[in-house]
C-alpha cells in the first residue's frame, strides 16, 4: 500500500533524505529552514539506517562538514536560507573545485541582508551563477511541491554521485514551510561509495594515497582542471536538462516560473483562460542546466512570455538569452519575501503584454 | 470539488492544528490538499493564519486572496479577511471579543461561540474543534470519521486522552452553529 | 670497515619513514614544520595505523602537507580543518583523523571551528604549529604574535593597546571539557623533538581510545618571518616565545596539569 503523509516541504525534504540513504547531514538553525533538522534529530535517522545529524556552530562550520564527509565518498547533505547560503558560498565553491558530491538545500528568504523570513527567488543568481569565486557550476533543482522536496532528495544524490558535483535543491519559504500529501517511496540502503580513484578512506597497503584538494598552484595545471569542469558541465547540460509543460498546446502567452511561482501561475493560467486569455507555463525543473532549448522552440509560437518570480528579474536574463529577439519577454515579481497572487500575475499579463 | 479557506485567529487558539486536520481529513478521503501558515515571530502572541485548500484535483497555488470560505476568529483576522470572502462564499465566526461584527451581504454569514462553549468545557484545547464542528456543519465535505482519523494523526500521542474531549467539541460546535445570513 | 659494510641493511641504524614521500620540503632550510611532519609520520608507522588515517591540511605554509604526508588527506579552506575533520570523523568513527594548522588557520580565521570541535568533543587530534607569525602570506602578524614583535603589518612591534594581545588558544582549549589531551611542545633540540613525539603518540592513542579531542602544539620557529637565520631563530624562540607559550602537558587524560 501506497505510505501517504500530509508533511511540510522541510520535513518531506529530511525524510527523503534519510531514505535515499544518505550517512549525514550537517546544518545551522534558520528560518525558515529550522524544520529540516529539527525533523532529523526527532527521528533519530541514526537508529533508523546509521545515518550522522550533527548540528554546527555555524554555516560555514556545516558546509565544511559536508566537505570533509563528501571527500570520504559518504552522502551527506546540509541546508539553510538566503543568508545562511551567502556564508557557505566559500565551501561551495571548494566542493565544486575538489569535485565532491554533497546536496544542498536553499529555502530561501527576501534579502538583501537580514532581509525577512518570508518566501523569495531573489537567490537565482547566486544559485545559478556561480555563487562562490571561479568557474564553476551547481546542479540546481527547483522543486515545486512537498511531493517535489521528497523526491529530489533521491534525484539530487543521484546526479551528484553521476557528476561528482554539489546539487543544489532552490526552494523557498512557501514549498518549505507548506504542507502537502506526500506519497513516500521505500527505504534505500546506505551504502558508501567506496570508489579508491577518488575517495578517502585511509591509503591501503601497497595502493597510492588520495588527496583532496582544490588548490593546483601550477597555473597551467589549474587551467587543465577547469577545462575538466567545464566539459563535464556541457556533458550535464546536455543529458540533464528537465522541465515541465502546462498547457502549451494551444498556448498564446507563456509564463516561465519555478517553485512556488509556477504553482502561482497554473492558477492564474486558469482564471485566464476562463476569461479567453490561452496561457501555457514552462516551469524549469533544473534552473542549472537552464531549458534554454524547449524554451526557444516554444518561444516562436508566442506572442508574449511573462517570466514570473519573486525577485527583481533574474531568471528573466536566461529566458532571454534563450529566446533572442524577436519574442516579446517581460518580468513581473515581488520582492522582499511578497508573493504575488494569481490575480496580481494574470492582471500584469495583460498589462506588460496584452496591451501593448 | 475544491474548497479553499482561510483560517485566521491569534497564536495559541488551534488555527494552525485546526487546519492541519482538516488536511489530514480530506488526505483519508483521497483527496488533494495543501496547507499553508503564516510563520516566524508574527505566530508568536500575534495573529496566525493557515490557508488550506482541499481538491479533487491537483492544487494549483497554495496562495490565494480569496477564498470560499473565511474561518475568522478575531478581530484583526475579520478586519483583513472579510472582504477575501468570494462574493456567495461562506465567513464563519466566534464573536468573542469582536466590537466589529461582519458587515458583508454577498456572503453568507455563520456564527459559532466556541470561546463561550469552550469556557462552559473548561477546556480551552477544545476551542478549535468547536469551530471545526461548526464549519463541518455548514460544509460537510469532509467525512467526520475522516476527522477523528485526523485527529489521531495530530494529536501526539501524550496527549491521546484528549481525543474523546476533540470528538466532542465537533459534535457541539455542529449544535451551536448558526447562520445569520 | 668499508662502504660496502657499511650500507648493508643490517648495518642500519636510521631511515627515513616511508610515510614521507620523496618529494623535496617545500617549506624554509631551518623551519621546524620538516621535523614536526616527519614525527607525525613516525607516530603514525609506528601505530600501523597509515590505511586508518585520513589527514586534513589547512591553509598556510603547510598547504601543501599533502605533498609530503603519504596518507589519504584533504585540503581545507582557511581556518576549517576541525570541521572538516569533524565531518569526516562523525561518518567514520573508526579512523584516525588528524589535522595540521598554524597559528593564523587555527587561532585567528578558524577560532570558532576550533573552539567548537573541542567544546564538543570531536575524536580527533590536531597538530597545532605556532611560530608567532603568517610564514606563507610573507610574515603578518598572527594572533599569537608576541607583545611588541616586529611583524609585516606590525612594523613598529605589536601594540597592544591597539592590536590585541597574543592568543594562547591551547591554555583555553584545555579548559573545555571536551579536550581530553592538550600538551605544548617544540621542535628545536633533539630532546624536544622526542618529547615532541612521544606528546604526538600519546595524542593519537587518546583518540584510539575516543576520549575526546587531543591537540599537541608546537612552538616553532618562522627565520624566514622572523628575519633570522635559523640558529639565531630557535635562540630568539628559547629566549622570547618560551617564557610567554611555556612547554609540557596542560591536560593529561581529561584533568588539568596542577600548575595549571
Amino acid at each position: 500500500m501506497k505510505e501517504l503523509r500530509l508533511m511540510k516541504g522541510n520535513e518531506a525534504v529530511a525524510e527523503g533524505a534519510i531514505r535515499a540513504g544518505a550517512d549525514g547531514y550537517f546544518g545551522y538553525p534558520i528560518t525558515p529552514q529550522s524544520e529540516v533538522m529539527e525533523y532529523l534529530m526527532a527521528e533519530q535517522p541514526e537508529k533508523r539506517t546509521g545515518m550522522v545529524v550533527l548540528q554546527a556552530e555555524s554555516e560555514v562550520a556545516a558546509i565544511n562538514m559536508v566537505y570533509g564527509a563528501a571527500s570520504t565518498g559518504k552522502k551527506v547533505m546540509t541546508s539553510s536560507s538566503s543568508p545562511g547560503m551567502s556564508l557557505m558560498q566559500e565551501g561551495i565553491s571548494y566542493l565544486a573545485g575538489a569535485e565532491l558530491p554533497c546536496l544542498l538545500l536553499n529555502v530561501a528568504r527576501g534579502g538583501p541582508g537580514l532581509g525577512t523570513i518570508q518566501p523569495s527567488q531573489a537567490d537565482y543568481f547566486q544559485s545559478v551563477k556561480g555563487g562562490g569565486h571561479g568557474d564553476y557550476n551547481l546542479i540546481v533543482l527547483a522543486p515545486s511541491s512537498v511531493q517535489e522536496m521528497f523526491d529530489f532528495a533521491f534525484l539530487g544524490f543521484d546526479l551528484a554521485f553521476k557528476y561528482r558535483n554539489p546539487v543544489l535543491m532552490l526552494s523557498d519559504g512557501l514549498i518549505g514551510q507548506m504542507m502537502e500529501k506526500v506519497e513516500l517511496c521505500e527505504q534505500l540502503p546506505r551504502t558508501t561509495h567506496f570508489d579508491r580513484s577518488w575517495t578517502l578512506t585511509g591509503k591501503p597497503d601497497g595502493q597510492e594515497r588520495n588527496i583532496v584538494t582544490s588548490l593546483d598552484l601550477d597555473a597551467s595545471m589549474q587551467e587543465i582542471h577547469n577545462l575538466h569542469l567545464q566539459e563535464k558541465y556541457r556533458q550535464c547540460k546536455e543529458a540533464e536538462v528537465r522541465y515541465e509543460l502546462f498547457d502549451t498546446e494551444d498556448a498564446d502567452y507563456l509564463f516561465v516560473a519555478y517553485g512556488s511561482s509556477a504553482r502561482i501561475c497554473q492558477k492564474a493560467i486558469k482564471i485566464g483562460r476562463s476569461e479567453g486569455i490561452k496561457i501555457g507555463l514552462l516551469r524549469p525543473i533544473t534552473l542549472w542546466p537552464f531549458p534554454a532549448k524547449p524554451l526557444a522552440e516554444l518561444a516562436s509560437r508566442m506572442k508574449g512570455i511573462l517570466s514570473v518570480e519573486q525577485s527583481a528579474g533574474q531568471m528573466v536574463e536566461d529566458v532571454r538569452l534563450s529566446v533572442g529577439s524577436g519574442v516579446h519577454i517581460e518580468h513581473y515579481g515581488r520582492m522582499g519575501g511578497m508573493i504575488p497572487t494569481p490575480e496580481q500575475v494574470l492582471e500584469n499579463l495583460k498589462k506588460l503584454l496584452i496591451a501593448k | 470539488m475544491t474548497e479553499e479557506i482561510i483560517i485566521a485567529g491569534f497564536g495559541g487558539q488551534g488555527v494552525l492544528s485546526m487546519g492541519k486536520i482538516l488536511a489530514y481529513s480530506a488526505i483519508m478521503q483521497n483527496q488533494e490538499v495543501s496547507w499553508f501558515p503564516s510563520y516566524g515571530p508574527e505566530m508568536r502572541g500575534g495573529t496566525a493564519n493557515v490557508t488550506v485548500i482541499l481538491s479533487d484535483e491537483r492544487i494549483s497555488s497554495p496562495i490565494l486572496h480569496v477564498y470560499d470560505t473565511a474561518i475568522l476568529l478575531n478581530q484583526q483576522s475579520l478586519d483583513k479577511f472579510e472582504d477575501s470572502v468570494k462574493p456567495g462564499g461562506v465567513l464563519l465566526y466566534d464573536k468573542n471579543g469582536l466590537i466589529r461584527m461582519p458587515e458583508r451581504t454577498d456572503i453568507h454569514i455563520y456564527r459559532v461561540d466556541a470561546a463561550d462553549a469552550s469556557a462552559k468545557m473548561e477546556s480551552t484545547k477544545a476551542f478549535n474543534m468547536i469551530v471545526m464542528g461548526g464549519y463541518l456543519k455548514i460544509k460537510p465535505i469532509v467525512q467526520i470519521e475522516n476527522v477523528y482519523k485526523g485527529l489521531e494523526k495530530s494529536i501526539p500521542a501524550r496527549y491521546s486522552h484528549l481525543l474523546e474531549l476533540n470528538k466532542k467539541a465537533i459534535a457541539i460546535g455542529q449544535e451551536i452553529v448558526t447562520k445569520e445570513r | 670497515m668499508d662502504i660496502k659494510d657499511i650500507i648493508k641493511p643490517e648495518n642500519l641504524v636510521y631511515q627515513k619513514t616511508s610515510l614521507m614521500t620523496d618529494k623535496p620540503l617545500s617549506y624554509c632550510p631551518g623551519c621546524g614544520h620538516g621535523t614536526a611532519h616527519r614525527i607525525l609520520m613516525e607516530v603514525i608507522e609506528e601505530m600501523g595505523i597509515q590505511s586508518e588515517t585520513i589527514g586534513v591540511a589547512p591553509v598556510g605554509c603547510s598547504v601543501l602537507a599533502y605533498d609530503f604526508m603519504n596518507v589519504d588527506m584533504v585540503g581545507a579552506s582557511h581556518g576549517r580543518a576541525p570541521a572538516v575533520a569533524t565531518g569526516i570523523k562523525r561518518c567514520w568513527p573508526e579512523k584516525f583523523v588528524y589535522t595540521y594548522q598554524g597559528d593564523g588557520d587555527l587561532a585567528a580565521i578558524g577560532t570558532a571551528e576550533t573552539i567548537h570541535a573541542a567544546n564538543r568533543g570531536e575524536n580527533i587530534t590536531i597538530i597545532f604549529i605556532n611560530n608567532g607569525i603568517y610564514g606563507m602570506t610573507g610574515g603578518q602578524m598572527a594572533p599569537t604574535t608576541l607583545p611588541g614583535m616586529k611583524t609585516s603589518t606590525s612594523p613598529y612591534g605589536r601594540d597592544l593597546k591597539s592590536m590585541g594581545n597574543p592568543l594562547k588558544m591551547t591554555e583555553l582549549l584545555a579548559q573545555l571539557p571536551g579536550t581530553c589531551y592538550v600538551t605544548r611542545q617544540s621542535v628545536h633540540s633533539p630532546r624536544n623533538v622526542r618529547r615532541a613525539k612521544k606528546a604526538i603518540r600519546a595524542a593519537f592513542e587518546s583518540q584510539k581510545e575516543n576520549k575526546g579531542l587531543s591537540l599537541v602544539e608546537i612552538v616553532s620557529n618562522c627565520n624566514s618571518g622572523w628575519k633570522m637565520e635559523p640558529v639565531a631563530s630557535n635562540e630568539w624562540m628559547v629566549d622570547n616565545m618560551f617564557p610567554f607559550y611555556p612547554l609540557g602537558d596542560i591536560k593529561v587524560d581529561g584533568k588539568l596539569v596542577n600548575n595549571q
